[in-house]
């Protein structure tokens, strides 16, 4: 008897310990599939839109030059290093046909909320795992991202 | 048979028990129950309070949380320190230059923080350099060292970095008197009393930017300068100075100065001195300083030298210093809230004396005066006096404040802290500490609005206190919970080199202000890469200058071929990262300085001279992702006057040349 009373205080202990919080998640592991992410993930979660402060961005069908000169010029100094204007992976993607893959309120959260991203979007953790290297957040101003956005979609042949 | 099982079991609680009875002071006695969860910050969360703490002899400052007692940092300030970089890299090598050249190491007493109406505002903390006379101010938003000042006309400076109510001014003391720097030095030392003189500074901040300048210096007797305060609220404008070896001896100062049975705290107006000065009564005289400052936006330090300084004379202008006898030898000289009471701390004194800024100020009045001492008056010990500690303890040494009329005295000799009561000069409790204290800190503990939750006792001596290592010993700060009636300890941490004064804050006061990362677009520095399309590699002469870049996880330029025997090769590296606690290192073999760590957005440029011919690592020294390891490259030299070009690259494997390969 005295033994069951012990060894029920134990599990007790046991349970209060392990069950008061939810592990973190290791940015190392791949959790799921991508489409097991969208099912059992945060309903409120919009794989197309991504998590972070755009929720929705007016793109005019013609290429704004100037803008996408700025974009050029963050480009160099913040993106270059890893990416390449090519379908070349570099240590990440290369960005030729970026603006088809994702819409711009995806790609501009991308690049301004970066770790949330990494850890929700079924999307950018499939590239983590093949670049295996967390890209990092460059903090880009919102004209930054706007303005790299712009690059990218003249880099995609927007005229 | 069986009831010997139990003899050794038996033997060895007698034994502790044994051991205890010899101890009676050891810590099972002085820690209570609950000790362990006031101390205990749980894994993730933050500590409560900053404590930045003097490494002494290590020449840097070092930051605690607290209660936790976690080491956070250690800020190199004035010593060099091949784990950052800081003294090696070409861009820092100016902060540590002075008068007498490339200093890289100091001794590190006291550590200040800035103050805004008599409040810590928690933007720069000060410190001092015992050795070659300097004063530091370190920028609480990067944790850094952004300035350093050299003093003149001094030796030694101890009663450094005390701050007026509102940082209109870090103070400095020479603490070792001698011949002013404009007169001829070489005499006999046995003119101490004729020819040496003690020189106070007084170092303006710029109220904006903490900029330093060394405004004036008041020429005083020879004696040894060891500690100091400011007045505050009603004594702002005051500045109190505890002087020993007014004997004015110059050996065997064990003995000699420790012959009067008072020495003196100095009153300074140096409202008054601001007045003389305006009214141009300062000698500006010829002398050579160091000022540097380190530029965030160019990640550069300029040393300038200086060569003249405004003195003061105080025995000419009669009404800024005043002498008042303190009993014997004192050391600390503390400061209430109020800005009444000084309390003297004599090393060799079996009381505490209490002076009243009121009755000081009467004094001058009256001029109740008992005669002067090398024409500067001193006042009469009872008519400055507010009254004593009787049978404090042995060896008082230094006094923090809790805001609730309470003081808390170290006792060196005795290993105490005994905290009494202003008004009434009783004490009202002891602590033991182990051993052999120091400073205390009290966060806020100097100003008028102590935040009196801890207590920390600074100690000498560790002895058995930690797992032996060697001859060598862990220094210590013991904490203390001051909330109730009775100090209670909870907590013993190991401190880096020898902690002297700390001083310790609330985190909301700092914690908001820390900068992240330093923006790649604002870096002006003369080499700097913005992006990997600016990288190159250019001589000069025998000179290269290397424009790489870093970023996880790759170095660009990470080929470079064409240097050559007797050439200086400079690696400029920026790390493009825009996040926070993303540094990256840089380290060439058979580099003869240090590594380069290099925060996010910043250039730093490390110089290396190749001793040999033949194929050089470069590497990433600091773990930046999971490729890190793959982080490197390799720098080719070559026999002096080689035609082998100046190449350089990134992600190209060029096949070698024929020739190239060809043994």
């Amino acid at each position: 008897m005295k033994k069951l009373l012990f060894l029920a205080v134990i599990c007790a202990v046991f349970a209060a310990c392990g069950g008061s919080s939810t592990p973190e998640k290791n940015p190392y592991v791949q959790e799921g599939a991508a489409d097991k992410k969208e099912s059992t993930g945060n309903p409120s979660y919009d794989p197309k839109r991504g998590e972070g402060k755009f929720t929705h961005v007016d793109i005019a069908p013609a290429l704004d030059p100037s803008m996408a000169d700025n974009g050029k010029k963050v480009f160099e100094v913040k993106c270059n290093s890893c990416h390449k204007t090519t379908d070349e992976k570099l240590v990440g993607p290369g960005w030729k046909g970026v603006t088809s893959r994702h819409t711009p309120e995806w790609i501009m959260n991308f690049v301004t909320n970066t770790d949330e991203m990494i850890n929700k979007d079924p999307k950018a953790q499939a590239q983590l795992e093949i670049c295996l290297v967390r890209m990092p957040n460059q903090n880009l101003s919102d004209d930054d991202a706007r303005a790299l956005y712009e690059f990218m979609r003249k880099n995609d042949g927007v005229k | 048979m069986r009831h010997l099982k139990y003899l050794p079991v038996i033997g060895a609680v007698a034994l502790v028990v044994g051991m205890n009875a010899c101890k009676p002071k050891n810590a099972g006695n002085a820690v209570t129950g609950d000790a362990a969860a006031k101390a205990y910050v749980a894994p993730g969360k933050y500590d409560e309070f900053y404590n930045f703490l003097s490494g002494g002899f290590s020449g840097q400052m070092s930051v605690y949380g607290l209660p936790s007692g976690r080491l956070l940092r250690v800020i190199p300030v004035f010593s060099v320190d091949p784990e950052k970089g800081y003294g090696y890299s070409e861009e820092t090598k100016p902060m540590l230059n002075t008068s007498h050249g490339f200093v890289p190491w100091d001794d590190l007493h006291h550590p200040e923080l800035s103050q805004t109406n008599g409040e810590i505002d928690g933007r720069w903390i000060f410190g001092n350099a015992n050795n070659t006379p300097r004063v530091a101010r370190i920028d609480l938003a990067t944790f850094r060292t952004a300035e350093i000042i050299e003093l003149p006309n001094s030796g030694g400076n101890h009663s450094s970095p005390f701050i007026t109510e509102n940082t209109e001014y870090v103070v400095a003391g020479t603490r070792f008197s001698v011949p002013p720097d404009y007169e001829n030095g070489d005499i006999p030392i046995n003119t101490y009393k004729k020819n040496f003189k003690g020189h106070i500074s007084f170092i303006s901040v710029g109220k904006e930017d903490g900029k330093m300048e060394l405004a004036f210096q008041i020429e005083c007797p020879g004696v040894n300068f060891d500690l100091s305060h400011a007045g505050k609220g009603k004594s702002h404008g005051w500045f109190f100075f505890s002087c020993y070896n007014t004997e004015q001896a110059n050996t065997l100062l064990e003995v000699n100065a420790s012959q009067r049975d008072k020495d003196f705290i100095m009153a300074v107006n140096w409202k008054k001195a601001e007045e003389y000065l305006k009214a141009g009564k300062g000698k500006k005289i010829p002398t050579k300083y160091a000022h540097n400052v380190y530029n965030e936006k160019t990640h550069t330090a300029n040393s300038e030298m200086k060569t003249e300084v405004t003195v003061l004379d105080s025995k000419e202008l009669k009404d800024i210093c005043y002498f008042i006898p303190c009993p014997k030898s004192p050391h600390g000289c503390d400061v209430d809230p109020t800005g009444e009471y000084i309390v003297g701390s004599g090393k060799l004194a079996a009381l505490i004396p209490v002076f009243s800024f009121d009755k000081i100020m009467k004094a001058i009045a009256d001029k109740a005066y008992e005669g002067d001492f090398e024409g500067i008056p001193v006042i009469k010990y009872d008519a400055a006096l507010y009254g004593e500690v009787k049978k404090p303890g042995l060896g008082p040494l230094h006094t923090e404040f809790d805001g609730k009329g309470n003081a808390y005295t170290s006792f060196f000799v005795s290993s105490e802290v005994v905290k009494w009561n202003i008004k009434d000069l009783k004490v009202l409790d002891r602590a033991p500490t182990f051993y052999s204290v120091g400073h205390l800190c009290v966060p806020g503990g100097d100003t008028k609005k102590p935040n009196a939750k801890y207590m920390i006792a600074y100690n000498k001596i560790t002895k058995d206190r930690y797992l032996p290592t060697g001859p060598e010993l862990a220094q210590s700060a013991q904490l203390f919970d001051i909330s109730g009636d009775k100090m209670q300890l909870i907590l013993d941490f190991p401190t880096i080199g020898e902690p002297h004064y700390a001083q310790a804050v609330a985190a909301d006061v700092i914690k908001n202000r820390s900068v992240k990362f330093f923006k790649i677009d604002e870096n002006t520095n003369p080499y700097v890469s913005k992006g990997e399309g600016t990288t190159k590699v250019v001589r000069e002469g025998n000179k290269i200058h290397v424009y790489m870049t870093a970023i996880r996880s790759h170095f660009s330029p990470d080929n470079i071929e064409g240097v050559r025997m007797g050439d200086e090769v400079y690696f400029h590296v920026t790390n493009l990262e825009q996040d926070w606690d993303v540094p990256h290192g840089f380290a060439v073999k058979g580099a003869v300085n240090a590594e380069l760590l290099i925060m996010p957005g910043e250039t730093q440029t490390l110089k290396w001279v190749p001793d040999r011919v033949g194929i050089f690592p470069i590497y990433c020294t600091d773990f930046c992702s999971a490729l890190h390891q793959e982080m490197q490259g390799y720098v080719r030299v070559s026999p002096a006057g080689s035609s082998v070009p100046l190449m350089f690259s990134t992600g190209k494997n060029q096949p070698a040349p024929e020739s190239a390969t060809a043994k």
